[in-house]
This record gives C-alpha cells, sequence and structure tokens, in this order.
C-alpha cells in the first residue's frame, strides 16, 4: 500500500464517520422540529422526508398563490368519487341541518359545530387553484372560515402536532401538520364561487388546504381530531394515502 | 460514477413520468387544464383514470402512487448528484479542458468538418477517445447547462408548495399548465439525447468505450506507443465518470 491510497484510505474513513454522525445529528434535529412525515419508513421514505422537510423549512409561511376573478374556471370541475353514503344522503334530505363537525383531541374545549354556526364565524375567501395528482387542475373561489379560527374557539393544547380531519365517508381521513393546519388559507369551505359548495366539489363542508395537492383537500368533512401521533389512526402512517401508496405529504 | 447513478435515475424517472402521464393524458397552456378545458394536445393513448375521455373503452391500473414517490425520491437523487457533478467539473479543470469547445473549433469550417465526418459515421480518430470532439461538447452542455436545468424548475413549478415560497419560478412560464408542458418536452428532447448518445457509443465501438466508461481508462497499449501513461490516462473520455467516486 503507498502512502497516498493510505492517505486516501484516512480521509475516507475519516470523511465517512462524520458523514454518519452528521446524519445522526441531522435526524434528530428533524425529529426535533417536526420534519420527519409519518410515512417515512419504507423504500421511499428518503424522498418523501427529504421533500417534507425541506419544503418545511421553505414554506412554513408562505402564502399559496391567489389569483383574479376573472381567472375562475367556469363551470369548476366535480372530480370522480366514490357514490355517496346513507348518512350523507340522509343528512343532504334534511338541508343539512344536521351536519355537525365534531373536534376531539388535545383541545380544551370540545365541541361540536353544525354549519349554520360555522357560518356565524369571520367569513373568508380566497381564489386559489386546486391541482390534482394527476396532473389537471383549476381555479376557485373557497369560501368559509379559517381552521385556525375554529382551532382557537376549541383552544389546542401546546403539545398538538397534527389535525387528523375525517370525511362522512368511513374511509376518507387525511392529517396535516400544524403548520398548514393554522395556516391562514387552510378554511373549513362551505361556499364556492359565491355560492354553496356543490356536493361534486365536497359541500357541505370541505378542507381545503391549497398549499397541497388535491387529495388533501378532503371533502364532507365531519371531524377533527387533534393529536401529537398519528401511529394510532389507520396503520400508523397519517392518512389513509400512504395505505394505498401514495405519499402523506403533498406539497409536491 | 455520477453518469451511472444519473443513468439509473434517469430511467426511474422516466418511467414513473410516463406512469403519471398516463393518468392525465391531455397537456394545456396557461394556469389551469382539465377535461372541461380545451387542450393544447392530447396523446393518444389509453388512461389510468376514468375520468379522461380516451375513446378507449378500459381504464388502465392506477400506477401513480409508487410513480409519484419514486418520481421525486430519484429526482432528489440525480439533483444531488448533478451538483456534485457540477462542482467537480469546475473544480478539476473538465469543464475547461474538455467540454468547453476551443475557438478553432467553434469556426464553420470546423464545425462542418466534424459533421460530415459524423454523416458519414467515420469511427473517430486517435484523438477522440482522449477527449470530446466539438458536437459532443455542445450537446453535453446544452443537456448539463439547460435541458437539466429546465427539467428541474419545470418540476418545482408544479409544486404548489415550492411556488408558494417562490411564485415566479412558474408565473414566469406562463402558469402550472404550462411547466407541466414545457417538463414533457423537455424530457422528450433527453430522450432523443440518449437515443443519440447510445447511437454514438456503437459506432464509436462499443467495447472500447463501454470498458473506458466503467473503468475511466483507455486501453493504453494499444492506443499510445513510447510514453509513460500514468495519470495522465485517466483523463480521459468518461474518465470524469468516475472521479467522483
Amino acid at each position: 500500500m503507498t502512502d497516498l491510497s493510505r492517505r486516501k484510505l484516512i480521509i475516507g474513513g475519516l470523511a465517512a464517520t462524520a458523514g454518519v454522525a452528521g446524519l445522526g445529528v441531522a435526524a434528530q434535529l428533524a425529529e426535533k422540529y417536526g420534519l420527519i412525515p409519518p410515512d417515512h419508513g419504507g423504500i421511499y421514505g428518503l424522498g418523501t422526508t427529504l421533500t417534507y422537510a425541506s419544503q418545511r423549512l421553505l414554506t412554513r409561511h408562505s402564502m399559496a398563490r391567489e389569483f383574479s376573478q376573472s381567472q375562475i374556471s367556469r363551470p369548476p370541475l366535480a372530480n370522480e368519487m366514490p357514490p355517496l353514503t346513507d348518512a350523507y344522503k340522509h343528512l343532504q334530505a334534511g338541508g343539512f341541518a344536521d351536519w355537525r363537525l365534531t373536534v376531539t383531541g388535545m383541545v380544551d374545549r370540545p365541541a361540536a359545530f353544525s354549519l349554520a354556526q360555522l357560518k356565524s364565524y369571520p367569513r373568508r375567501s380566497q381564489i386559489t387553484q386546486i391541482a390534482c395528482e394527476e396532473g389537471w387542475s383549476y381555479i376557485a373561489e373557497w369560501i368559509g372560515v379559517p381552521l385556525s379560527h375554529v382551532m382557537d374557539l376549541v383552544g389546542v393544547q401546546p403539545q398538538a402536532k397534527y389535525i387528523v380531519y375525517f370525511s362522512i365517508d368511513p374511509d376518507w381521513w387525511d392529517s396535516i401538520d400544524m403548520a398548514d393546519a393554522m395556516h391562514p388559507q387552510t378554511f373549513l369551505a362551505y361556499g364556492m364561487n359565491g355560492d354553496e359548495l356543490p356536493t361534486g366539489n365536497g359541500g357541505p363542508l370541505r378542507m381545503r388546504v391549497p398549499r397541497q395537492l388535491g387529495y388533501k383537500s378532503v371533502k364532507f368533512v365531519t371531524h377533527l381530531t387533534v393529536t401529537d401521533n398519528l401511529k394510532n389512526f389507520g396503520k400508523g402512517l397519517g392518512s389513509l394515502e400512504p395505505e394505498f401508496g401514495y405519499s402523506w405529504y403533498a406539497g409536491i | 460514477m455520477t453518469h451511472w447513478i444519473t443513468t439509473l435515475c434517469f430511467f426511474a424517472l422516466l418511467v414513473t413520468g410516463m406512469e403519471i402521464v398516463i393518468s392525465h393524458p391531455r397537456f394545456y397552456w396557461g394556469e389551469t387544464g382539465n377535461v372541461l378545458t380545451r387542450p393544447l394536445f392530447k396523446l393518444h393513448i389509453p388512461s389510468s383514470r376514468s375520468l379522461v375521455p380516451t375513446g378507449y373503452g378500459y381504464v388502465l391500473p392506477d400506477q401513480n402512487g409508487w410513480s409519484r414517490y419514486l418520481h421525486f425520491q430519484a429526482a432528489w437523487i440525480v439533483v444531488l448528484t448533478g451538483l456534485l457533478y457540477v462542482i467537480s467539473i469546475f473544480f478539476t479543470g473538465h469543464l475547461w479542458r474538455d467540454l468547453l469547445p476551443g475557438k478553432s473549433e467553434l469556426s464553420w469550417r470546423a464545425l462542418s468538418t466534424t459533421i460530415a465526418s459524423h454523416l458519414r459515421f467515420a469511427r473517430p480518430g486517435e484523438a477522440e477517445a482522449w477527449s470530446y470532439n466539438v458536437l459532443q461538447r455542445l450537446s453535453y452542455l446544452f443537456v448539463i447547462f439547460v435541458l437539466f436545468p429546465l427539467i428541474i424548475w419545470t418540476g418545482l413549478a408544479m409544486s404548489p408548495a415550492f411556488v408558494s415560497a417562490f411564485p415566479v419560478t412558474v408565473t414566469s412560464l406562463g402558469g402550472q399548465q404550462s411547466a407541466r408542458t414545457i417538463h414533457f418536452f423537455v424530457t422528450i428532447a433527453l430522450v432523443l439525447f440518449l437515443l443519440v448518445h447510445l447511437v454514438m457509443i456503437c459506432v464509436a465501438g462499443f467495447k472500447s468505450r463501454m470498458r473506458a466508461m466503467i473503468t475511466g481508462k483507455i486501453n493504453a497499449g494499444k492506443m499510445i506507443t513510447g510514453q509513460a501513461i500514468t495519470e495522465e490516462v485517466t483523463t480521459g473520455q468518461a474518465a470524469t465518470d468516475t472521479e467522483q467516486t
């Protein structure tokens, strides 16, 4: 072995050790600052973790792009969806008067809100794009109450890390971290383009998360729960999507 | 080494990209586009979603989940590898020595000679085993400094979270759907480059080129006589591919 190759070997060894130690420290820091997505395991964990961590660092407070009235897509597209459940049809027949949004988990005052109550809170609107992972998109005016307003009413406890939200369709639920949950553009939307929110677009109540792809904007929301751990929901991957092979974080 | 990581990632990105396109084989210009709007053009292939009217009586199985996971994972790996490569070609001198064409090579006369010899599919002479000819230099520079940055940019421009922080990445392209369409065309350009690249390797002699690429060495005994070849050997054709190992 020549001096040169020995030197290379030593330098290489030191670099590798530093690399592994660096990764360990990075992993601990990432965990501490909430940069690890719930679906970080498995062969695609590296990519989705890098995406989530880097986008969280870049986009914690950034605002989704907003558009002008003239850019609204008409007519708005109603995507395909599974058949409406009997529970939905029953509430629809009653004009959604009995629709409730229940809020539980790490909150000081668990509550159930009717649509009328939600509509009595400050009404906000945004003209944002909804982009599907398939590649299509449309722009609409979304009207609703910011999720953060509802969270302030129920009193989120400081250890909370995620909000899990459920559709009336029992096979449809998802979750977001607090950065997205408390973001001013994350809405509980009940209206669209100056009107009620149509069934095809998720009415009477839809979660709207404009900085992520469309599948995070779950339709027909009836229940929210605040938690610091996603392990006890479904298979512990944060939403139903990863169980079908889709990533939990969908900033892209 | 960076070359083979890039190759592997490129194929992963290409296959998964095609899978994602199959879920909506329509392309648009501007901010938005969906089945209710007029496409710029459509691919006449079946789709993996029943939402899309394709004219085919069947719907392909949905492969988007793993395709998207793998697409972004491969993108991360190839971008990091590419950064390493670009930094290294500045520092090792590969860029100035082997990639930027010399002034004399850029004259019309020199260019036409090189083009003519390519059209005859002439086997490259000895000098070319050691370095790139002017057409290679120009096309590699175009891929490294135009196509790769453009495909990364248009990819990021499709991310709703990324553009919330850097809206100009998408507004400068005319909208999210424009970004998607450009992303598609850059992919086609890269595939064309790949095909020409492969044909050229075959013309140049598949065995010797592959040996050079994999080992980073050129068969010195045969090419050079009466000269001790040591470190110099590794500066040949694809030595760069191994320099960063």
